[in-house]
């Protein structure tokens, strides 16, 4: 017996109403503006197309801005980077109480969101000039924070010195809330294989745990980067923008102040589009790699 | 002479003990099997040989040299785990190689042993390949390759199998069983799976809630098992109630039928009893003169390929289960049909109910 068919009707479906508020939010906060931003810097104040905006990132102020900001966030980067990892490795592989591991994350899941403003003022009140801190030092070791020698010069809070000492406060935080899953995701059997064939603790993290974790690792320490290159609040709250930085000098262009030039204000900000687009793709690839490995 | 020796170990965490009054002897090139259910302290006691735990108390001797304290790195020997634990940074021969470079051997001679083991594991070609371009049985090769790689005094494999479908299980370990065999190392193979542990060792240690209950070679511990674990973990088994009348000419009721056992029977006359009963024993039809016939109705037919099992209902809702040898001209009887069973005197194991050890000679091979 011949049988006909005919194709099921798909019913309709209307999930991916879902979606739609996500998708209202991006085009109006985030593609919109880099449209606008993409248009403005390349028009100049009368809305002439032009590329002097970009040609004049080569000049001192827009140039110093971004030597400034690489610096700030590469050594915050690196030393966070460094100190958050090596935190982590001990809560997780360093069989502590499982409290202090609790306590740790804690900590860092609301210091590394504790910048902006109320972040600089709580170091204005301990490390400032007037800081609980520094008058402690002050009255019972004698020590002057600002004026006494430190590191080879004097202390200042409000210099680029200052801001690598309050950055690095949300930037080792975010380091162990980042490499703690890579870290967890050392195997066991990885270190007793290494040991069982005769490797040493240094050799095992030599030549196994370290290579393992070097994407996250290096990843990490590139969203490090970025978290620090576009922290804006907290340098402000902090030197009120006298210091070179690129958030704050689009700020200055985009808010108007004697310079008031929206339009390089916009070229500004492409560029650093630019190294944040360069920074989640480097560490998309970066972690690519780590998830497969840690996958097998 | 004893290679690998283990004496009175005994393994505890905390308050739960998880090895008790552990004692072995391997002699050298010997392939030994520890089979249990999980959480009898197989592992435990492999990770103890490792060098991964340390005993409570007892000691371990390897070649004349007490282990017992020795840390794992300084044991020399190689170790496959279920996992595979291969290290995903590191193509295959960088994997093989691993033992030979932290002991600084020098580059052509790792080479050199690193092609030696990839040829002998069939993986020539995958030399410069990484763990996870690998399929499950291949990375388990390469693990294989690895632990043998620096020539250690011993083997251990801590399930290696397990994460492997049917048929790579069963070629993969007769491949391990010829390399074995080929080198000559002692081995130490850990397992939950009975077919795997028979077909593989020399010897086979059934453990059972942290103890011993016996060691011997599969074929004693599967004709002879000495304790009612070892009997009804390691092979399919009928535990059928039995009820003395005669314990002098060997006659006890099962299912309200009379049969006649050749094993010794220590009960009195109306004592309850257990017997255990392979179903590879039991055949269907009257057998020859002198066989224990039982009468019953076909409860229900398994069809499970090489073999056909059957559930033989008795009265008193005694249950007898029977392999037949699958063959086209075979005649299956229906479900719930009239039928005889027959197995031999000297089939059944009697065992006293609640007794750990059976009556031990009784002879079903």
């Amino acid at each position: 017996m011949s049988q006909t068919s005919t194709p099921a009707r798909r019913r309709p479906t209307f999930s991916w109403l879902g979606v739609v508020p996500f998708l209202l939010f991006t085009i109006a906060f985030l593609i919109l503006p880099i449209f606008f931003l993409v248009v403005g810097s390349f028009q100049d104040s009368q809305g002439n197309p032009t590329l002097q905006n970009y040609l004049d990132l080569t000049t001192e102020q827009p140039a110093t801005a971004y030597k400034n900001s690489i610096q700030l966030s590469l050594i915050t980067a690196v030393i966070g980077g460094i100190f958050g990892f090596l935190i982590a490795v001990a809560v997780i592989l360093g069989r502590l109480p499982r409290a202090i591991r609790s306590a740790v994350m804690t900590f860092s899941g609301v210091a590394s969101n504790f910048a902006g403003v109320p972040l600089a003022l709580a170091f204005v009140f301990t490390v400032g000039q007037l800081g609980l801190v520094t008058k402690l030092l002050a009255d019972v070791f004698g020590y002057h924070l600002w004026r006494d020698d430190f590191f080879g010069g004097s202390f200042s809070l409000y210099s680029m010195l200052g801001l690598v000492l309050v950055y690095l406060y949300f930037q080792f935080p975010l380091m162990v809330l980042i490499v703690a899953p890579a870290i967890d995701g050392l195997r066991k059997e990885w270190r007793e294989a290494a040991e069982n064939m005769g490797a040493s603790s240094f050799q095992y993290w030599r030549h196994v745990a370290l290579p393992i974790l070097l994407p996250s690792l290096l990843g990490s320490m590139i969203l490090l980067f970025g978290n620090a290159f576009g922290a804006q609040a907290t340098a402000y709250q902090l030197t009120s923008g006298t210091i070179n930085i690129v958030p704050l000098v689009i700020s200055a262009q985009i808010r108007g102040d004697v310079l008031h030039n929206p339009n390089l204000g916009y070229a500004l900000a492409m560029g650093m589009v630019l190294i944040m687009a360069v920074v989640i793709l480097i560490y998309g690839l970066l972690q690519r790699r780590s998830e497969r490995w840690l996958r097998a | 002479m004893s290679f690998l020796t283990l004496t009175n170990i005994q393994k505890s965490f905390g308050t739960m003990v998880a090895v008790e009054d552990f004692n072995l002897s391997a002699t050298k090139g010997e392939f030994v099997s520890f089979l249990g259910p999980s959480g009898c302290g197989k592992t435990t006691t492999l990770r103890m040989i490792a060098g991964f735990e340390t005993p409570t108390s007892g000691t371990i001797v390897l070649d004349g040299g007490d282990i017992t304290y020795r840390p794992p790195n300084k044991r020399n020997i190689g170790m496959v785990f279920q996992s595979y634990a291969l290290f995903p940074n590191m193509t295959v021969a960088q994997n093989v190689g691993f033992g030979l470079r932290v002991r600084k051997r020098p580059a052509d001679q790792i080479q050199k042993r690193v092609t030696e083991l990839l040829e002998l594991i069939h993986l020539p070609d995958k030399a410069n390949q990484f763990p996870y371009q690998l399929s499950g049985g291949q990375q388990q090769r390469v693990a294989l390759a690895r632990a043998l790689a620096f020539e250690p005094e011993v083997l251990l494999l801590d399930e290696p199998l397990s994460a492997l479908d049917a048929k790579i299980r069963v070629s993969l370990r007769q491949e391990i069983r010829a390399i074995q065999r080929q080198l000559g190392i002692t081995t130490v193979y850990v397992t939950h799976d009975q077919e795997e542990a028979l077909s593989l060792s020399d010897r086979v240690v059934v453990m059972s809630r942290g103890r011993v209950e016996q060691i011997g070679t599969p074929f004693e511990i599967y004709n002879f098992p000495a304790t009612r674990f070892v009997a009804s973990f390691v092979g399919q088994l009928n535990a059928l109630p039995a009820t003395v009348v005669d314990a002098g000419s060997g006659r006890l009721t099962v299912g309200g039928q009379e049969i006649r056992v050749s094993a010794r029977i220590d009960a009195p006359a109306g004592s309850a009893m257990s017997l255990a009963l392979r179903p590879e024993m039991v055949s269907l039809g009257e057998g020859p003169e002198g066989s224990n016939r039982l009468a019953g109705t076909v409860a229900d037919v398994d069809f499970l390929g090489a073999i056909v099992r059957m559930r033989i209902r008795l009265a008193d809702a005694v249950i007898v289960a029977l392999d037949v040898f699958n063959e086209p001209t075979l005649k299956l009887p229906a479900v719930g049909s009239s039928i005889t069973i027959s197995f031999p005197a000297d089939g059944p194991l009697v065992m006293a109910p609640g007794s750990e050890a059976g009556s031990g000679t009784s002879a079903a091979a």
